[in-house]
C-alpha cells in the first residue's frame, strides 16, 4: 500500500513536469503551468500499466478559444507519456487570476515582448464602475516607463494594447485580471 | 427545478444574442481599436453564454447540450430581453445599447455572485470580472461621445431616446423572477433598478445628455418569448450551419 502511494506521488510529480512542457497555444513562451491554469493533478491506479489521471484546469477568460486546444494538448501529451486514461475537468471557482502566474512565466513573457501584469489582483467588487487609471507598464523592448495605454482590449482577451513613448514601439500588455 | 432551468436559460439567451449582434461588427468597426474592443466583448459574452447554457442543459436533463440549446431552438423559445436583439444601427446605437445593458449586467452579476445556487454563484463570479471591463469602457465612451462634438452628442442622444422604451423590461418582475428571488437564487430587480438608475443618471449628466422622462411607456415580452421581428433574422444567420448540416463539427 505504501509503495503504491509513493508510486502515485512520483507519477504525480512527473505529470506536473510533463505539463510544464505544454505551451499556451496563443502565447507559446508560457506553459499551461506557468500561466496558472492547472489547478490540480489527481492520480488513481498508479501501478504502471493502467494509471489514470485527472487534470483540473480553470479557464482564463470565459470566451478564451485556447481552452479547448489546451485540453486536447494536455490529453495528447499525457497519453504519449504512457498514461492509459486522462480526464480533464474544468473548474470555475475560485476564478483564475494573474497572481497565479509564475515568476518564470512573467520573465518569459517579458523576453518575448509582452509586458507581464504590473499589478497585484485586487477584489474588484464594490469598486468604481468608472475607468481606472491605466497601470504604469514598462516597455518590454527598451525598458522605458514612458508608456501609454492605447486600448484596454488587445489582440486576445487577456491583453491590452500599449505604446512606448520613447522607442515608439507598440506592445501587448498582459492585463492584471 | 424547472423554474431554475428557465431562469438560467434566460441568462444564457441574453448574452448569446448580444454576442451574436456584436460579432456583426467584426472587421467593420470605425477604428481598429474599437473593432477589437467590441469583438473582445462579444467573445467574453459567448463564453459566458456557453457556461450558462451548459448549466441549463444539465438542469433540463433532456440529453441536450449547450450547442443544441443555442442552435436548435426557434425565436419563441428564446427568452432574452428585447434590448439585446435590436439591430446594431449606427455605432452610437450600438454603444448606447451596450452601455444600458452593461450597467444592468454588472449589477445583476454582482447580485448573482451571492446566489444560493453554488453553480450560479461560481459562473457569476467568473463573468463579473469580465463585465467590469465592459461597463468601464461603455461608461467612458458615453461621456466622451455625449460630451464630445455637436454631431456625436446628437447621435448619442438620439440613440438613448430610441432605446429607452426597451429598458423597462430589464426590471419587470414576472412569476419566474419572483420565484428565483424567493429562493435567494436571483437578486431583487427593484433594488437593481435603483442601482442602475443611479449610475445611468450620473453618467448621462456628465455626458451632458438628457435622461428621458420618467414614466414613459415601455416595451416588453422578450422574457416570455414574444420578440421583435429582428430576432428571427439573427437566429437564421447564427443557426444556419447546424440547421442545414445537423451535428456538423470540425
Amino acid at each position: 500500500m505504501n509503495e503504491l502511494a509513493s508510486r502515485a506521488q512520483t507519477l504525480q510529480a512527473s505529470i506536473w513536469e510533463w505539463l510544464e512542457a505544454i505551451p499556451d497555444p496563443e502565447i507559446p513562451v508560457i506553459s499551461v503551468v506557468d500561466l496558472g491554469i492547472v489547478r490540480a493533478v489527481e492520480v488513481s491506479d498508479a501501478d504502471a500499466e493502467a494509471a489514470r489521471c485527472t487534470v483540473v484546469i480553470t479557464p482564463t477568460y470565459s470566451g478564451c478559444p485556447a481552452m479547448g486546444v489546451i485540453a486536447q494538448d494536455i490529453s495528447a501529451a499525457l497519453r504519449q507519456h504512457g498514461l492509459a486514461e486522462v480526464a480533464i475537468r474544468t473548474q470555475l471557482a475560485p476564478a483564475w487570476n494573474t497572481d497565479w502566474m509564475s515568476e518564470k512565466g512573467r520573465r518569459n513573457l517579458q523576453q518575448y515582448g509582452i509586458a507581464p501584469p504590473a499589478q497585484q489582483v485586487v477584489d474588484i467588487r464594490g469598486i468604481s464602475l468608472r475607468r481606472q487609471a491605466a497601470p504604469q507598464v514598462q516597455c518590454p523592448h527598451c525598458g522605458s516607463m514612458q508608456t501609454v495605454c492605447v486600448s484596454q482590449f488587445g489582440s486576445t482577451s487577456c491583453k491590452a494594447l500599449y505604446q512606448c513613448k520613447d522607442c515608439r514601439e507598440p506592445f501587448d500588455y498582459f492585463k492584471a485580471h | 427545478m424547472t423554474h431554475k432551468t428557465d431562469y438560467v436559460r434566460r441568462l444564457g439567451d441574453n448574452v448569446l444574442v448580444l454576442s451574436q449582434r456584436l460579432s456583426e461588427w467584426c472587421g467593420k468597426g470605425p477604428a481598429l481599436e474599437e473593432d477589437m474592443a467590441l469583438i473582445n466583448v462579444s467573445l467574453d459574452l459567448i463564453g459566458q453564454a456557453r457556461l450558462w447554457l451548459a448549466y441549463a442543459a444539465e438542469l433540463e436533463g433532456a440529453g441536450r447540450n449547450e450547442d443544441q440549446l443555442a442552435f436548435l431552438r426557434d425565436a419563441h423559445q428564446f427568452h432574452n430581453l428585447l434590448l439585446v436583439e435590436l439591430p446594431n444601427g449606427s455605432y452610437a446605437d450600438t454603444l448606447a445599447r451596450q452601455f444600458l445593458f452593461d450597467v444592468w449586467h454588472y449589477f445583476l452579476l454582482e447580485g448573482l455572485c451571492e446566489s444560493s445556487d453554488a453553480r450560479i454563484a461560481e459562473i457569476a463570479q467568473k463573468c463579473f470580472k469580465e463585465v467590469t471591463y465592459h461597463v468601464r469602457r461603455s461608461t467612458d465612451l458615453m461621456i466622451r461621445l455625449g460630451d464630445g462634438s455637436e454631431e456625436s452628442h446628437r447621435r448619442m442622444q438620439d440613440a438613448i431616446d430610441a432605446l429607452w422604451m426597451y429598458t423597462g423590461e430589464l426590471f419587470t418582475t414576472d412569476a419566474l423572477d419572483q420565484a428565483m428571488q424567493a429562493d435567494g437564487i436571483a437578486p431583487d430587480l427593484a433594488e437593481l433598478q435603483q442601482q442602475w438608475q443611479q449610475h445611468v443618471t450620473e453618467v448621462m449628466r456628465e455626458a451632458t445628455l438628457q435622461l428621458p422622462a420618467a414614466g414613459l411607456w415601455m416595451q416588453g415580452g422578450g422574457k416570455q418569448g414574444r420578440h421583435t421581428e429582428h430576432l428571427g433574422y439573427l437566429l437564421a444567420e447564427m443557426q444556419f450551419l447546424q440547421r442545414t448540416y445537423p451535428g456538423a463539427s470540425w
